[in-house]
């Protein structure tokens, strides 16, 4: 008989083989179709946002880590990547470098790592950092550049969200085509203009539970029930919902920025909540907010919530009786 | 016929093939016995024997103190050597009585039972049980003749047998049912006697597709049916079982009485009619040994009070890289120090393989896996934290009392954060400060 030393440890003995960095991976993995589009519409300038906010992110983690004297190796769960790709995404393509750079900065630092780091977050890093972008300089985060694919030369062009704001598009009959948007040739953001690449990465990470379906079909639901009924009343004036889901931001906000675990609720009641909040703000701000564009403010808005959300609203644990 | 089940749970590997087509063997009596006089929670047996006594198999050699304490058996026949504490599988040395085995078997008692089992009254069928020190045989070895005996205001209309055995790698009931069916059916049937009960059902997996037809075929002769369930885990947790089958919720911290249900599990309904046709004490068991680290995995039937080495050296001795040792499954099962503990009661498997390095706890990223997949619609990650925090009236207003501790969320959970020991923190404090207020 051998002599066997045994290792002692509480049950269960057997676990799961996924584990955060897999997650951080798989969500890096679902984001090369827009990363992809992104290039073939941007060219070196998607590229060149791209690469630094990656490693301003890495760097300024690392920094971080090693300020609040913790190990390095969590470096390497995938998270401070994930954000600079988000980040880049929500970029206006003509951005320079250096506000890039800003934004990075911010969102690892006040969007994540004062809080404590991976998991302790309350609000979406990269939402953070854009929002501070935004605030911080609004010219810079609204002036917009055609994709390289159309072979236009204009200083600058309006997303197709700003077209229909502040331009009367219904009116004047320069609304963006739904097929345009849906392949992404249109101007807008890094990330967001494509709605097919976008799809493709949300299926994939649906396939992958990786996100939780209640949130993109609850936004999706309450802008749809939005827009909807307002378009429906005075189809002259407003858009049709799927013009606003196409459009904008709605499809990276929905799949990849409000879906994000750390600061989404974590009981479905919650979510539930959570997700049709963000599709009424995003109503309420694109069709009377002083924005063209409102997934972000909406996001970051329910995030503030989601603390709340989980304290209240605890399930029904198996046999307790309803009350009364 | 569609598969029933519950909300919630998780599909982990079965690992089933090692010893799902291994008949029973038995294992020859060992040279010594040592026979913990408690083998669940609640207080230990009071000692019949002392050292230097004679003893035959099946003799009575600790009595059963409270309700909740079951009488323990000689598993051979022989010398007593000593009654002092001996190390125990659930952790802490409990009182033990060794006996060296003579291997003459004599049996405590010949005299054969010439009534008919069915005409005893309930009482007489219970008064067997606990003379035999019938327990629960899943695993929490609760005495079973408090399961039979239902308060008079809760009229029970049904017996559960268990035989869904959901943990991964263990088969010993699905050998029993395979090998004993008669038995379990007509155990089942004088529990149903016991409590006034109107019917049995038997639930099984439907990852035991033969059990199923061998019950269906067998099941005519008693009044109850057999009903196949989805193969999920814990679907042999009490609770959700009763909820797989007849859509009935025990509510919260109470028992299946309250729902006119008695479970037993399919190994402990054999041991029911062993007890009350032979007057056969429970001093035998059988066990699953299986796992990459046991060299010859097999189902045996084992004597209670064997030690595990004797065991695994059965079934060939453990592989050299094996370093994790566990007595019951590998979801709830209790881990070992050393192959020197004895088998007792509860004991449903002897598992051991060579453990992955542990990994890296991380932050809970609030994915929600742990709520998504808890069959108690607990927020575990939320009661973690409570617990951390000491913050015990949350954690109690959050249902941690209501955990039964099966690690699904555990499991599932990508930070490897080890919520049930935080549950178990959680209730242990909660209970010790209920404890002192009433003290």
């Amino acid at each position: 008989m051998t002599n066997n030393t045994f290792i002692l440890q509480s049950s269960p003995h057997f676990k799961d083989k996924d584990s955060v960095p897999k997650i951080m991976y798989t969500v890096i993995a679902s984001l090369a179709p827009v990363v992809a589009a992104s290039l073939y519409f941007f060219r070196f300038k998607a590229l060149a946002l791209l690469l630094s906010c990656i490693v301003t992110c890495l760097v300024t983690e690392a920094l971080f880590l090693w300020l609040r004297k913790k190990p390095l190796h969590s470096l390497r769960d995938g998270s401070a990547v994930i954000t600079g790709i988000l980040l880049a995404m929500t970029l206006p393509p003509s951005l320079s470098l250096e506000f890039a750079i800003i934004g990075a900065v911010v969102a690892t630092t006040i969007g994540k790592q004062v809080f404590g780091g991976l998991g302790y977050n309350i609000f979406n890093p990269a939402l953070v950092g854009r929002a501070f972008l935004q605030t911080a300089f609004p010219v810079a985060m609204t002036t917009w550049i055609p994709p390289a694919a159309l072979k236009i030369q204009t200083a600058t062009f309006a997303t197709p969200l700003g077209n229909l704001r502040f331009q009367d598009a219904i009116a004047e009959g320069t609304l963006t085509p739904l097929k345009d948007l849906f392949t992404g040739n249109v101007g807008g953001c890094l990330g967001e203009t494509s709605a097919f690449a976008l799809i493709l990465g949300a299926l994939f990470l649906l396939s992958r539970r990786v996100i939780d379906w209640r949130i993109p079909l609850g936004i999706l639901l309450s802008l749809t029930a939005f827009t909807g009924s307002f378009w429906l009343a005075n189809p002259e004036k407003y858009a049709s919902p799927l013009f606003h889901i196409l459009a904008g931001g709605f499809l990276i906000g929905a799949f990849f920025m409000a879906t994000d675990m750390v600061t989404s609720p974590i009981i479905p009641r919650g979510t539930w909540i959570y997700a049709l909040g963000i599709g009424i703000v995003i109503g309420l701000i694109r069709l009377f907010g002083g924005f063209a564009e409102g997934v972000m403010y909406s996001i970051l808005f329910m995030n503030a919530f989601v603390p709340l959300l989980n304290r209240y609203t605890r399930p029904r644990i198996f046999g307790e009786r309803s009350k009364g | 016929m569609k598969a029933k089940t519950f909300a919630h749970g998780i599909h982990p590997p079965e690992f089933k093939d090692f010893t799902a087509e291994k008949a029973i063997e038995s294992l020859p009596p060992p040279e010594k016995v040592m026979i913990p006089l408690l083998q669940h929670f609640g207080k230990p047996a009071k000692p019949l024997v002392q050292k230097g006594d004679q003893v035959n198999l099946g003799q009575k050699i600790g009595e059963g103190q409270t309700l909740f304490s079951a009488s323990v058996h000689s598993s051979v026949s022989g010398k007593v050597i000593s009654v002092d504490y001996y190390n125990h599988p659930g952790g802490s040395p409990i009182p033990a009585v060794s006996i060296t085995n003579d291997g003459q078997d004599h049996p405590f008692s010949d005299k054969e039972e010439t009534k008919d089992p069915f005409s005893f009254s309930p009482e007489e069928i219970r008064q067997k049980v606990k003379e035999a020190g019938v327990v629960g045989m899943g695993g929490a070895a609760f005495p079973t003749a408090v399961k039979l005996s239902p308060p008079k205001d809760k009229p029970i209309e049904t017996i559960i047998i268990n035989g869904c055995e959901c943990e991964p790698l263990l088969t010993s009931d699905y050998r029993l049912m395979l090998e004993a069916p008669e038995d379990i059916l007509r155990g089942a049937e004088l529990a149903r006697i016991a409590t006034g009960a109107k019917r049995i059902i038997v639930g099984i997996e439907d990852n035991k597709k033969k059990a199923f037809e061998i019950f269906q075929d067998k099941i005519q002769d008693f009044s109850g049916e057999i009903a196949l369930l989805k193969t999920k885990y814990p679907q042999g947790a009490e609770k959700n079982l009763i909820y797989a089958l007849l859509r009935r919720e025990v509510p919260t911290g109470g028992l299946p009485f309250d729902v006119g249900v008695v479970v037993q599990n399919a190994g402990t309904a054999k041991a029911i009619w062993d007890a009350v046709s032979r007057g056969k004490p429970l001093y035998e068991r059988v066990i699953s040994v299986s796992g990459q680290g046991i060299m010859e995995p097999k189902n045996i039937l084992v004597r209670i009070g064997t030690p595990f080495k004797n065991v695994v050296e059965f079934c060939g001795g453990l592989k050299e890289n094996a370093d994790i040792l566990i007595m019951g499954g590998p979801m709830m099962g209790i881990v070992q120090w050393s192959l020197d503990v004895p088998v007792v009661k509860g004991t449903s498997g002897i598992l051991a393989w060579a453990a992955p390095r542990p990994s890296l706890e991380y932050a809970c990223i609030r994915c929600g896996r742990c709520v998504e997949n808890c069959p108690m619609t607990l927020v575990p990650t939320q009661l973690a934290k409570y617990v951390k925090f000491d913050d015990l009236t949350a954690a109690e207003k959050w249902g941690v009392l209501d955990c039964v501790e099966c690690g699904c969320c555990q499991y599932m959970c990508p930070s490897k954060i080890p919520l049930v020991h935080w549950m178990r923190v959680g209730k242990n404090r909660i209970i010790t400060l209920k404890q002192k207020k009433s003290a």
